[in-house]
């Protein structure tokens, strides 16, 4: 993500330096801005029906680690295991991401507390403020963290997605170390580089169909006193927004801009996607490997037939689990950075590329993110449709104490799934393979310099990752 | 300075807005909690794992008890011995409520209904209903108490029919039987050899051959048994002793070869209660025909000590009991009505 602080140059740059892609808006009249409808700038402008949403999460976000901490054993009869790894967790996977990209981080709990604290007032920001306002580590900046974090997720899922006090503790610790990081550091230092949903998220809103940019960069240019970069809660300067990984989506520049030059766009999806990195940072690579990574080993854990797998991934600090662990590390962290970057080495080797193997990697690891969106989606299909029976259940009793407040008499009848579940999900990997085939293809037009080729190799790759999620998912 | 007012209260407006949330949040679980009654979340786990968790409860007379049964490894099932309940199911992963009320006081035992493993009959648990106000009354001795039955002793049958008896041909020799043969009594504490020998000895059936007076005898045996009866005990005996003994009664269930590796074990295992013993084979004539209802009744109630044969007393009522010999005769006596 590109910070103004990074940025000493941007005030003399050349706006086709700084953002290529708005020189093109004319070019995109399928965006639309839905600032300029007018309901939705009465509800975007007012900061009331935000606020409001954000304070309901956040009661919801208290009563579930109340729920989680002192409430029933019996993941399927806590409201906390429920509400969260099934009603949220899926609603983040098949509708904010897909359909808002971050557009969860606007109203995410977490982070509230600490900004609250860093603005001085929950409503708007004010002069007595709070906080060290450090500015956080270069060295840690990126999303390496953000993947450690996914990786931790994933080496402690079984006891984490079933075990209510185990989620009530994450939840808990999340929000102090959320609070505590926005008291020693400036911004949304958590949120841009600790929370691991955050880098979820904004990776995927790459692909999202919502953008928030600058209308016409020249009047920004012209603007000495940049009120947005002021008023970001997330330090970033809209006009230096290269893709929407970094976007909270909070709105505040669209509220605090006085040229009214700020645009909440839909757009075409995958707009991000396919401009070659001109960078040669990994991280990104990285995260997007780790979650298809994950994606697989999720399925296999929660949805394959193998007692014996679920039971390592259970038994935590058990010889088993060491090896599951291991193995999960490797699959993640070895086998398929392996085989990806074998597969952009043998493309290079084909074309004859001359860019250095980093930043094709780097480039190239854009295509896995529709796969990987996808494998998701395709995976919360199986995992969590199923069970959304019981969030009515859990609404009734949330603490598995016997209550009975929807007074609802007779268990509702789990969701049959099967007979649409795996054809949806071969539509959605095939999604996932052809869009992902497009935005190599796409690089690989933008990269090639002796000759165009589309990156078979990848493509392979491609393939027989959705084989693997597809045997998993469907058999 | 009237903005700066105005922003003030719209602060203070929002942060009342997020103290009251949070003390709705936090009060909601304080408010309620007394009201629903409280459940008691027991767990199965295969009896090697360590079986109920809780396992010894107590509840008094007419007090409910709420109970919510998971299972932390395989289907398992769950049923209260006495009550004459369906038995419900435990799957991993779900929850099964269950609600129980006693009436009378005693010791209750809830044991698994699924063959969860080897071990199966071991998952057992307890359930103490008090009633302050209730006198202790002193129980019947079981009838192979009262006979002074040793249900261990070897058995040996002096005579075996040569086919299996048919209940059908003994009631178209149309004899008429001497009543104390056909009496309740007379049924539950001897054995069908005892009848045989005994009608055998009657002058009356001199003119019978050996067969015949064991199809009169077979005929006589279940006039004291009911087709009612016979279903029901067919019942439990599926449900809880085919595992072992096997559908057909031959002592071949699916538990059977483990049950008699535990025999070889005993020399080099001889800690007590791991013993085990090839389950008993009910089409056995020398074994069935020498045993009396009574002692079966024994070998059922009390179980077979070091032979793995669990003890269903606390489990079976007295009928259930009763039903289950009655079904065990079918195995030795043919009583379907020949063409």
């Amino acid at each position: 993500m590109t910070r103004i602080q990074e940025m000493g140059w941007i005030e003399e740059a050349a706006a086709e330096v700084i953002n290529p892609q708005s020189l093109k808006r004319e070019d995109h009249p399928s965006r639309i801005n839905l600032y300029r409808i007018r309901w939705i700038r009465t509800l975007l402008e007012n900061r009331w029906p935000q606020f409001m949403l954000r304070a309901f999460t956040l009661m919801a976000l208290v009563f579930t680690i109340v729920t989680a901490l002192f409430g029933s054993r019996v993941g399927s009869h806590n409201f906390a295991i429920i509400m969260v790894w099934i009603a949220w967790w899926s609603t983040l996977k098949l509708g904010f991401i897909p359909f808002g990209g971050r557009s969860w981080c606007s109203i995410c709990p977490i982070a509230l507390p600490g900004e609250w604290l860093q603005q001085g007032g929950i409503l708007e920001k004010r002069k007595h403020r709070f906080g060290l306002n450090l500015r956080w580590p270069k060295q840690l900046k990126g999303s390496w963290l953000q993947s450690g974090g996914f990786l931790l997720i994933g080496l402690f899922s079984a006891i984490t997605l079933t075990d209510p006090q185990v989620t009530g503790w994450v939840l808990l610790a999340l929000v102090f170390l959320a609070i505590g990081m926005s008291v020693v550091f400036e911004q949304r230092a958590f949120c841009s580089y600790i929370c691991p949903i955050g880098g979820f998220s904004g990776m995927y809103a790459k692909a999202a169909p919502l953008e928030l940019r600058v209308i016409d960069q020249e009047i920004c240019n012209r603007h000495a006193d940049k009120s947005c970069y002021e008023a970001c809660p997330w330090g970033l300067y809209p006009l230096a927004l290269k893709d929407s990984s970094a976007c909270g989506l909070c709105m505040e520049c669209l509220r605090a801009c006085p040229k009214d030059n700020l645009a909440l766009n839909v757009r075409p999806y995958g707009t991000d996607l396919g401009r070659p990195e001109s960078t040669s940072r990994l991280d990104e690579t990285m995260l997007a490997l780790i979650m298809l990574g994950s994606a697989l080993a999720f399925s296999a854990v929660f949805l394959g037939p193998w007692g014996w797998l679920k039971l390592s991934a259970f038994e935590i600090g058990s010889l088993n689990w060491f090896i599951y662990a291991a193995s999960f590390l490797v699959l993640n962290l070895i086998f398929l950075p392996g085989i990806f970057t074998a597969c952009v080495w043998l493309w290079k080797k084909f074309t004859r590329n001359g860019l250095p193997m980093k930043r094709l990697v780097a480039s190239q690891s854009q295509g896995l993110l529709p796969l990987g969106l996808l494998a998701w989606i395709a995976f919360t299909i199986s995992f969590a449709l199923p069970k959304l029976n019981v969030i009515p259940e859990v609404l009734n009793d949330p603490f598995g104490w016997g209550w009975n407040l929807l007074n609802i008499s007779s268990p509702t009848r789990s969701v049959d799934v099967s007979g649409f579940s795996p054809i949806l999900q071969v539509i959605l990997l095939l999604v996932g393979v052809v869009w992902s085939t497009q935005v190599t293809n796409k690089l690989s037009k933008a990269a090639g310099e002796k000759r165009h080729m589309l990156n078979l190799p990848v493509l392979a790759f491609y393939l027989v990752y959705s084989f693997a999620m597809l045997w998993l998912l469907v058999g | 300075m009237a903005t700066g007012r105005l922003e003030m209260i719209k602060e203070w407006l929002a942060r009342g807005v997020i103290i009251l949330g949070m003390v709705i949040v936090i009060s909601i679980p304080a408010l309620n909690r007394r009201e629903g009654p409280q459940r008691i979340v027991m767990h199965a786990r295969m009896a090697e794992t360590g079986g109920w968790t809780p396992e010894n409860l107590t509840v008094a007379v007419g007090e409910p008890l709420n109970l919510q049964l998971t299972s932390d490894d395989v289907t398992h099932g769950f049923a209260v011995g006495q009550l004459n309940q369906p038995a419900v199911d435990i799957n991993p992963g779900e929850m099964t409520d269950v609600s129980l009320m006693f009436t009378k006081p005693g010791k209750y035992t809830f044991y698994c209904t699924r063959w969860c493993s080897v071990n199966h009959w071991r998952m057992r648990g307890t359930i103490e209903v008090t009633d302050p106000s209730a006198k202790t009354e002193l129980a019947k001795p079981p009838l192979y108490v009262a006979l002074g039955l040793d249900i261990d002793a070897d058995r040996i049958a002096g005579t075996t029919p040569s086919e299996i008896p048919s209940v059908w041909r003994g009631a178209l020799l149309n004899r008429a039987l001497p009543d104390e043969f056909k009496s309740l009594e007379y049924y539950r504490s001897h054995t069908p050899i005892d009848l045989w020998l005994a009608l055998r000895s009657e002058t009356a059936f001199t003119d019978l051959s050996n067969q015949e007076v064991w199809d009169l005898a077979a005929w006589a045996w279940l006039s004291n048994t009911s087709p009612g009866e016979v279903q029901a005990g067919r019942e439990l005996f599926s449900a809880n002793c085919a595992a072992c003994h096997g559908e057909g009664g031959a002592g071949n269930g699916v538990f059977a070869d483990m049950l008699s590796a535990g025999e070889a074990n005993i020399a080099s295992n001889p800690s007590p209660g791991e013993h085990t013993q090839r389950p008993a084979n009910f089409t056995d004539p020398v074994r069935m025909l020498s045993a009396s209802p009574a002692l079966l009744q024994g070998k059922i109630i009390r179980g077979g000590m070091g032979t793995g044969m669990p003890s269903w007393g606390a489990i079976f009522t007295d009928d259930q009991t009763w039903a289950l010999i009655a079904y065990l005769w079918t195995f030795q006596f043919n009583s379907e009505v020949l063409p």
